[in-house]
């Protein structure tokens, strides 16, 4: 009994990484534009396609290979990174194309959130168009190391991904509150007409949170596709809107809001299925969050912004 | 001269805001632009600080040389940068979200030079003794007049030299009032250019060197202090008869 509650507790930490990572993303996005970019969960797909053909390329599995063989650990050191910088490449680009443009006109939000809704089904449809509907499963690149105490067990992926999404948080949470970037980015969301006089360029900060965020869905992306190694056009959709809930739960803007929605939500989801069929899973989780965002409606973490004078 | 705006059109969407005013600052100077709601004077500044659209006013006509140069084609973030030239805007502006002390942080950001900007500190903090109590608090929980304070300290923090201030004296009460116009003397006699809207004629007139008057988007009277204080035209329409 015992094992298997403790299993089932690592196992939600493990989830609930995944939603963290992703609910991280959509919150650094609202937090400085107040934008909800409902593309970022197929940024996220995206990025577990970037990091497919990443390790596909350095394990040289793919058409165009390296010359030298490379281990695991090295693959997965060079996978980080090249996924990382490829995704945020992607979510920038969107930026640029559709995001910059309706700002710079002053079109209310709602057209850019409509905007976010299309970019998320153009990368859907884009990637079932260019790569067809069959399904990719991803290469085993980390040999699988089962770590055990009496009977319970732990794989060195499971520690992985528990451990990048603590990290990521206190990275961000450092660069948002202590540097001046992050400062700024603050400073955006509530006025964006005083951000220009402080000689800040407006348009680098909001690149860099693209930048964060999408690489962090990239990050998601990768490790999400080597726990579950089975790649396909629409599987960014539901988590990603399954993350936002986690974030907006969180008290979306903030850091800790995220991070903690994400792991709530893990916890939620895999406890039902632990004492329910798993059919009602989504149910259940749904309604607990319905519950506490009825009464607190700006989220844990979340503070009710005053009007301005 | 330090600043000239030559016959400057702007427009806000499809209406005209400005129809072709012209006026300059000389270096060292305190100049202030009096007009009743709506005369265009907000806009003025706007319009030089290159807020882009759709905040800023967009320029139809005319040019804005700043020590000979023109700044049309400048972005507003780097017209304080390399340019040094700030704005209080109306209406503070601050970063309530934030401390008092980020807020005047941030002003720093296109800073490089750590010494004067620790000396820059503490200089505003000496001007405003009320943002060293405050320092740690988030700005949105201030007062009105403290706020203002902030966004006028947050200006001289980005280490400009020419410094526009709009309406400091809003949503102050009368000591605080003058005490920021001591404060904006003190600066000014330190080398200071100020360029100032104020509603309050009477206040503009005895602290400016020289002045403007607009209305609805032109300049109808300018001259220095004196003079204008003992035209009878603005005598009755701004100082009440």
């Amino acid at each position: 009994m015992l094992t298997s509650i403790i299993q089932n507790l690592f196992n939600a930490l493990q989830w609930g990484s995944f939603y963290s990572l992703i609910a991280l993303g959509y919150t650094l996005v609202y937090g400085v534009l107040l934008l909800i970019n409902f593309a970022h969960g197929d940024i996220f797909m995206v990025g577990a396609y970037i990091s497919f053909f990443v390790t596909a390329v350095l394990l040289g599995s793919y058409t165009v290979g390296l010359p030298f063989a490379l281990s695991g650990t090295m693959v997965l050191a060079l996978a980080v990174p090249l996924t990382m910088i490829l995704t945020a490449f992607v979510g920038v680009m969107l930026e640029r194309i559709a995001y910059r443009p309706l700002r710079r006109k002053g079109v209310n939000r709602l057209y850019v959130v409509i905007t976010a809704l299309m970019c998320g089904l153009i990368l859907e449809n884009g990637n079932l168009a260019l790569l067809g509907a069959s399904r990719k499963s991803f290469p085993e690149i980390l040999e699988k190391v089962v770590y055990s105490v009496g009977s319970f067990s732990m794989t060195n992926l499971k520690l992985l991904v528990i451990f990048s999404a603590i990290l990521v948080f206190v990275i961000l949470q450092i660069i948002v509150t202590r540097t001046k970037i992050g400062m700024a980015m603050r400073a955006i969301s509530y006025d964006k007409f005083a951000v220009p006089l402080m000689g800040i360029p407006i348009d680098t900060i909001i690149v860099f949170t693209f930048i964060l965020g999408s690489s962090l869905a990239g990050l998601a992306g990768l490790l999400f596709a080597m726990s579950y190694p089975v790649l396909d056009p629409f599987m960014g959709s539901l988590i990603g809107w399954k993350a936002f809930i986690a974030a907006v739960v969180g008290g979306i803007g903030d850091i800790r809001g995220a991070f903690v929605g994400g792991f709530l939500l893990g916890f939620i989801e895999i406890l039902v299925m632990a004492v329910f069929p798993s059919t009602f899973r989504d149910l259940i989780a749904f309604s607990i969050l319905l519950i506490i965002l009825s009464m607190k409606p700006t989220g844990i973490f979340g503070v009710a912004r005053t009007t301005k004078i | 001269m330090l600043l000239e705006i030559k016959d400057i059109h702007v427009k806000y969407g499809n209406i005209e805001a400005l129809h072709g005013i012209s006026f300059h600052v000389n270096q060292g100077e305190i100049v202030a632009l009096i007009g009743a709601n709506g005369a265009g004077k907000t806009t003025t500044l706007h319009t030089i600080t290159r807020v882009p659209p759709p905040e800023g006013p967009k320029v139809t006509k005319g040019d804005i040389l700043y020590k000979g140069k023109s700044i049309l084609p400048v972005e507003a973030h780097i017209l304080v940068r390399d340019y040094k030239i700030a704005l209080a805007p109306e209406g503070r502006h601050i970063f309530g979200n934030l401390t008092v002390e980020e807020n005047l942080i941030l002003a720093t950001y296109a800073r490089k030079d750590k010494a004067q900007i620790k000396k820059d500190y503490e200089k505003v903090y000496d001007l405003f003794p009320k943002l060293t109590e405050r320092r740690y608090q988030k700005s949105e929980t201030m007062s009105g007049g403290e706020q203002q304070m902030l966004a006028v300290g947050r200006a001289l923090m980005t280490g400009s030299n020419f410094i526009m201030l709009d309406e400091p004296s809003m949503g102050l009460a009368p000591l605080l009032m003058y005490d920021m116009f001591r404060v904006l003397k003190a600066l000014n006699e330190e080398g200071m250019t100020i360029l100032l809207i104020e509603q309050n004629a009477h206040l503009a007139l005895k602290f400016a060197h020289r002045a403007y008057v607009l209305d609805t988007g032109e300049i109808v009277a300018q001259g220095n202090s004196v003079e204008l204080m003992n035209n009878p035209d603005v005598k009755k329409a701004y100082l009440g008869g």
